[in-house]
């Protein structure tokens, strides 16, 4: 799972059936420290998230089928899912060596 | 999922099964100031995207899935097409103003 910083929303009308009424946020990819890397990516929401959360994003369909209550073969066309919100991440923790 | 813009179309008469009748698009990745981030590709489209539209799509196997037959070799599908960025970040916000030129922006300088 990715660490990420929520920048943004995004309205879209015309969209695949999946995304009705689903929540799309902008992210951008974060260190441990809160600095962003420069990748940027959109997710759907399902965490309650607002503008400035750090948030856990799952970008894998078969997790993000699972978050929608479907089975494996379902048809899901959906890999970013913001699925909790980051409180804080400690590099270095537990003894290990920071990068 | 990633934006992106639609740059062109693209026309392939012998494909793979499964793909006849799939719309196929060229697509420049972008960020959220409008800045590409890598090279084009082609994405099938499954929302009827038209030229220089913003859009977003998704890759890897959940792109096949976009479609109406889904066992297909297909890695990039786009999925919407996009009104408004409603963003706060800075490169997001040059975006909302459509600056290019961002202070402090760039790959890796956003903040």
């Amino acid at each position: 799972m990715k660490l990420a910083r929520v920048t943004g929303s995004v309205v879209a009308t015309a969209k695949h059936p999946a995304f009705d009424g689903q929540t799309l946020l902008l992210c951008e990819v974060i260190a441990p420290d809160g600095i962003a890397t420069g990748e940027e990516f959109l997710a759907v929401d399902r965490a309650k998230a607002g503008v400035g959360d750090h948030v856990l994003v799952n970008q894998e369909g078969n997790g993000a089928r699972q978050v929608f209550g479907l089975k494996p073969t379902d048809k899901l066309p959906i890999r970013s899912v913001i699925v909790g919100i980051v409180d804080h991440a400690d590099e270095g923790a537990l003894g290990a060596t920071p990068r | 999922m990633r934006l992106g813009r639609v740059i062109g179309t693209c026309v392939a008469s012998r494909k793979s099964d499964g793909l006849d009748g799939v719309r196929l698009l060229l697509v420049e990745p972008l960020d959220s100031a409008r800045r590409p981030t890598g090279d084009p590709f082609v994405a099938a489209d499954t929302v009827s995207a038209g030229p220089n539209e913003l859009v977003y799509w998704v890759g890897a196997r959940e792109a096949a899935l976009a479609l109406e037959t889904h066992f297909v070799p297909i890695d990039a599908a786009i999925v919407g097409i996009i009104d408004e960025i409603d963003a706060a970040g800075p490169r997001a916000r040059a975006f909302v103003r459509g600056r290019d030129d961002v202070p402090g922006g760039g790959a890796h300088g956003a903040r």
